[in-house]
């Protein structure tokens, strides 16, 4: 993988080991790996697309690279334009630089506002904590952002518990990009969101992405969501990336076992009566297989795949896929096709 | 709306109301559907619908206070013998009274949402889903219960079930779970099957699963399904027919490919522009404008007034919409398919 300008994220071998610890003296016996080497760039001003199962690690790359989490090894450099921060070697005023560059957007909009911080106060903070702005120019530069999400200006002084759930989420959108961010996390933003409503934020992220030209990464369990809004997709699982391509041709022509599985487990809206199988449960990642991580459940699996760890490799342009028998498999996708309506 | 010999659920004009502090929520206003027997009833609505509600006035539980049903019956058609059937009106029963207690878990079942706080966690899952068992067949023996449970824990999945019986909840996975709770659900042999979103807390592809063993439970052991859920795609691969709700009315009601296909009402168009698909056109959605309304407005005309992009001002906001057969056994609640909505040239 080559560095480009046009790189804004770069992600080379992270990974995040959480410890289990057992018995009095809290030992550690072993490692939940959430995240296991995981590389990949992000372009900038694209939408990349997180997909996976819960456990799959796509929250904890999220948080990692926003910081909440140290990772454990691997590195992760932002080009912000003016220089080039490596997230674990900052000093305070380059982690005043990333935290203004990265900024978050929550799944829960009833979780993630304090309650006691009316509209201004909570979309004014980070502007306040970075030193951005105070006062009256404050004031000012919330009211514009909170427009361009959609609320008005008479809600600033109001506090969350009067705002509806598309809402609230609105705010933690005003709230994530009034420090003009380059990278945005987004981590499952309108899954607890009504099905009406859904639609409104997931259109907003898209139009504030283009006239602010801001750069996602999109974390969501949800494929119809995930192939709505991105332009590339990665797909993890059991905490390693295992296929990563531009959409069209991830969602075609999958080239890893587990997408096509995924894919073959979202009911359709044309084919409803089609009968999907879609064996096996999530790892548990503790006690993971040896070589590949997927071979419990995969159909395709052979005895190469117990003994070798299959690794990230590019199938063709830019379509990175981690199976050993990836250019010999013919797998199944989904093959859009127009939803007209009679009426 | 259909032929009679085959019901099993009749709900007619059905109303529920909540007095909470802040007001009264006309929870259901005058709901009415049927259930025939062996077939699955799809129900659509987001929150504040009343999908939930007209479950729990089926099986009588609705809590009380605040709830109250305050119109319309919930009429089971119960077999007897092979020729006569029982008529309960479930509203008039009293609630924790014996008759309920011996429809519900028997004649009637649930399969909730979240299966880790719908178990009790101190008890091992074989108990719970013999609990059923005993309870409603007296005569069974503990040991034959037994066999009863581990049969049906075979039947929905679960490897290994004569060592599982003596799990706890908190040693099954999310899907192995819902499982479980399937099989309490089933062990009875129930007519009807309530399913309140019994899939939102999976994975997809364990979402997918679950659906499956659904449809294969029903074509063996015959139960009719009343599915409830907020996303129409997994109702629509599931339901022989379905309806949709909003604030406790039903707005549209046909058979699941009559409704994909031809949807009538405002309301499930825009919900079809507006939810993202694995298969459909890519285009941008369509959002509905504005937001659900307050759970305590009162609606004189119809309730998707404010955010209906076909509304006629004058008409739908003065009177409440009838339920109309627009299309061949196809029911929609909207003016415009009444002459109101279409005056005469």
């Amino acid at each position: 993988m080559s560095t480009n300008h046009q790189v804004l994220l770069e992600v080379d071998g992270l990974r995040k080991y959480f410890p289990i610890q057992k018995g009095f003296l809290r030992r550690t016996v072993a490692h939940i790996k959430a995240v296991d080497n995981v590389s990949l760039q992000i372009q900038r001003g694209e939408v990349l697309g997180v997909v996976g199962e819960s456990g799959c690690g796509k929250t904890t790359l999220g948080r990692c690279l926003v910081r909440v989490y140290e990772p454990t090894g691997g590195q992760a450099i932002l080009h912000t334009g003016s220089q080039d921060l490596t997230l674990d070697d900052l000093n305070g005023e380059q982690m005043r630089l990333f935290r203004r560059s990265v900024q978050m957007i929550f799944q829960d909009p009833f979780a993630s506002l304090n309650p006691r911080m009316n509209v201004l106060e909570t979309v004014g903070e980070p502007l306040r904590v970075n030193g951005i702005a105070k006062g009256r120019e404050l004031e000012e530069r919330v009211s514009q952002m909170i427009q361009q999400v959609g609320l008005r200006v008479e809600h600033l002084r109001r506090y969350p518990h009067s705002f509806s759930g598309g809402q609230r989420q609105r705010i933690g959108i005003a709230r994530a990009l009034v420090v003009q961010p380059k990278l945005v996390i987004a981590d499952e933003p309108v899954s607890a969101l009504d099905v009406s409503i859904q639609a409104q934020i997931l259109n907003l992220l898209k139009d504030l992405q283009e006239r602010q030209e801001l750069t996602y990464l999109f974390v969501s369990h949800n494929m119809a969501v995930i192939r709505y809004i991105s332009d590339r997709i990665a797909v993890m699982y059991a905490g390693k990336l295992v296929e990563l391509g531009p959409k069209q041709m991830l969602l075609s022509r999958p080239k890893h076992p587990y997408t096509e599985l995924l894919l073959a487990a979202v009911p359709r809206t044309i084919d409803r009566h089609q009968r999907t199988i879609t064996a096996g449960e999530p790892p548990d990642l503790a006690r993971l297989p040896s070589g590949c991580v997927f071979r419990t459940r995969c159909k395709y699996a052979q005895a190469r795949c117990t003994e070798e760890e299959p690794q990230l490799q590019e199938l063709e342009s830019g379509h990175f896929v981690s199976c050993h028998f990836a250019a010999d498999l013919s797998l199944g996708g989904v093959v859009p096709r127009v939803h007209s309506f009679a009426a | 709306m259909q032929t009679t010999h085959n019901l099993l659920v009749d709900v007619q004009d059905l109303k529920v109301q909540f007095s909470l502090h802040e007001g009264t929520v006309h929870a259901l206003q005058g709901v009415s559907f049927q259930i025939q027997q062996g077939k699955t009833l799809g129900v659509i609505g987001e929150s504040g619908s009343g999908k939930s509600v007209t479950a729990q006035a089926i099986l009588g539980i609705i809590p009380s206070p605040p709830g109250k049903v305050v119109g319309g019956r919930v009429l089971l058609n119960l077999p007897t013998t092979p020729t006569s059937t029982r008529v309960v009106n479930v509203t008039e029963l009293k609630p924790n009274g014996a008759e309920l207690r011996s429809i519900r878990g028997k004649e009637i079942s649930m399969i909730f949402q979240e299966p880790m706080t719908s178990f009790s966690p101190v008890h091992t899952l074989g108990d719970q889903i013999m609990e059923a068992v005993r309870i409603h067949y007296p005569d069974v023996s503990k040991q034959e219960a037994r066999q009863r449970a581990i049969e049906m824990m075979r039947r929905v999945g679960i490897p290994r079930p004569e060592e599982r019986i003596d799990a706890y909840p908190f040693q099954f996975s999310g899907g192995m779970r819902q499982r479980a709770m399937i099989a309490m659900a089933l062990v009875c042999h129930p007519r009807l099957v309530i399913a309140d979103e019994p899939t939102t807390a999976l994975d997809v592809t364990i979402e997918a699963q679950i659906l499956d063993l659904l449809r294969d439970l029903q074509s063996e052991f015959g139960m009719s399904i009343m599915y409830i859920s907020h996303d129409l795609t997994v109702v629509g691969s599931v339901a022989d027919e379905v309806m949709v709700m909003y604030l406790g009315l039903v707005m549209e009601h046909a058979a699941t490919d009559e409704l994909f296909t031809h949807p009538l009402h405002p309301y499930t168009e825009a919900l079809w522009r507006s939810i993202p698909t694995i298969d459909g056109d890519l285009d941008r959605l369509t959002p509905i404008r504005g937001a659900l309304p307050s759970p305590f407005a009162v609606h004189p005309g119809c309730p998707f007034f404010s955010r209906c992009e076909k509304r006629i001002v004058g008409v739908c906001d003065t009177a409440r919409p009838p339920m109309v057969e627009a299309r061949p056994q196809h029911w929609v609640r909207c003016f415009l398919y009444t002459e109101q909505g279409n005056p005469p040239q």
